[in-house]
């Protein structure tokens, strides 16, 4: 009895699993079933523990903040003397008011050249080890100096930065405040701007509202959202955690020439692969992708859904058709526009002028 | 805690009237985005086998002098291995997940 009881209850076990089998495919289109070795899916309360909001900003043990550190690295970012024409500052093509890029697909730099790849924003980098659309340089104390000396970008050459920045007062007492050893050094240049820049963390949005529990901060479609990201639409494969990105390096399968990343790892995965950029007021910093060729969020959604543009041996196995219904990709837009927090005025600083009892 | 680096004992091989030991082979696992050890050293001539159990493919390489290589792109589920018969240290990095990174000495 005990013997055939459990030959049953085995065979029940068995049709039942049969069964929850067939259901699940019938709920899951094929193409957006997991990929291999994909763990099942998560409800909606285990992936909110993913995206919560680190309490502290990350600086370098070498390159500490300090409040004069970041005061000098806001006025060198906000002076266009930091380029050859004395024309371009940082700011031209990471406008706070634009979340930090410059709504065009490609910024203009020095002498009107046109850059290579879209800005992107500036949120958050502190997190980040390898920057630049390529990693090209590590963190940001590491980058600065790149878009300085570019001729197509700023222009400036080292030296005639520093005599520049020698000839102000108010340089000449910043950089003593900050960088009391050495004071006016290409590399304190960048330490300062560095430090200016790891403190630009996007604010809390209604996405980070609703993770704390605020089930009204966010709509039913960006919940439904949410879990398509998270699930079906495969988004978080790359967009994961706080920041909404895993800091790593793929080809999404667009029809540009730009070879990206393989220019710096000459790896055949590295072909047109570039880095994961966080999503955060993703919804203020059209156009998007590396190029700026998709004008908005909705055409993004699209280009995955469709699995890219391009097949070739390097498109990421997350780039693939998705089967999102209309209905579906206004929910994950929805959702992405929850991670925008409310516009605030951003005071631009004052910045030193010429010496005017200067002999 | 579950370790992944799996010690291989050596096997006596007879050839030609004498014995050898066979190289010690160790195994690394790449899980969610990681890899099972931050910190390894081997003998010369043992054998590091990269496991993804990642539902995500990876590409482990090194350009640092004396152990540089390239593993083949792993797909998930993927195994492969990679022999070391020089001295060397240096950082095994994934060229899609740079986060992923860590040290080897082959003494």
């Amino acid at each position: 009895m005990q013997k055939n009881s459990g030959t049953l209850t085995g065979r029940f076990a068995a049709i039942s699993a049969v069964a929850l089998a067939l259901v699940a495919a019938i709920a899951a289109p094929a193409s957006a079933q997991n990929l291999p070795l994909q763990k099942p899916w998560k409800t909606i309360a285990e992936y909110k523990k993913d995206y919560v909001r680190p309490t502290k900003v990350p600086y370098l043990a070498e390159n500490p903040y300090t409040p004069e550190k970041e005061r000098l690295g806001q006025m060198l970012f906000f002076d266009p003397r930091l380029s050859g024409s004395n024309a371009v500052a940082c700011a031209n093509c990471h406008l706070p008011g634009m979340a930090w890029t410059d709504g065009v697909a490609k910024s203009v730099g020095e002498k009107g050249a046109i850059h290579v790849r879209n800005a992107p924003t500036l949120f958050n980098l502190a997190w980040t080890e390898q920057t630049a659309w390529d990693g090209r340089t590590e963190y940001l104390e590491g980058h600065v100096k790149g878009p300085i000396g570019n001729p197509r970008v700023m222009g400036q050459p080292a030296d005639q930065l520093i005599a520049e920045l020698g000839a102000i007062g108010g340089y000449r007492d910043a950089f003593k405040a900050a960088f009391p050893k050495d004071g006016i050094t290409m590399d304190n240049v960048m330490r300062a701007i560095a430090v200016f820049e790891r403190g630009l963390v996007s604010g809390e949005a209604p996405f980070d509202h609703w993770i704390k529990g605020n089930e009204k901060a966010i709509s039913e479609s960006a919940k439904r959202g949410f879990m398509l990201f998270n699930t079906k639409a495969d988004c978080a494969a790359c967009h994961s955690g706080w920041s909404f990105t895993d800091q790593s390096f793929y080809d999404i399968g667009l029809s540009d020439a730009d070879e990206g990343r393989i220019k710096i790892i000459k790896l055949a995965s590295m072909n047109h692969a570039f880095k994961t950029p966080t999503l955060r007021e993703i919804g203020r910093t059209a156009p998007y992708m590396h190029d700026g060729s998709i004008a908005n969020l909705t055409k993004v959604v699209e280009h995955y859904n469709r699995g890219g543009d391009v097949k070739r041996e390097s498109v990421s196995e997350h780039v693939r058709p998705l089967n999102l219904t209309k209905a579906e990709i206004g929910d994950i837009v929805d959702f992405l526009l929850s991670l925008d927090a409310p516009d605030k005025p951003y005071p631009v600083p004052s910045l030193p002028m010429v010496d005017h009892k200067a002999p | 805690m579950r370790r992944y680096l799996v010690p291989v004992l050596a096997t006596f091989i007879g050839a030609a009237g004498s014995y050898a030991f066979a190289a010690g082979t160790h195994t690394v696992v790449q899980s969610e985005k990681k890899f099972s050890e931050a910190e390894l050293t081997i003998a010369k001539g043992d054998t590091l086998v990269f496991k993804n159990e990642d539902p995500f493919t990876h590409n482990v390489y090194s350009q640092s002098p004396g152990i540089a290589f390239e593993l083949k792109v792993q797909k998930p589920g993927e195994s492969s291995d990679i022999k070391f018969d020089r001295e060397g240290s240096g950082e095994i990095r994934c060229a899609i997940h740079p986060q992923m990174k860590m040290k080897l000495t082959v003494k």
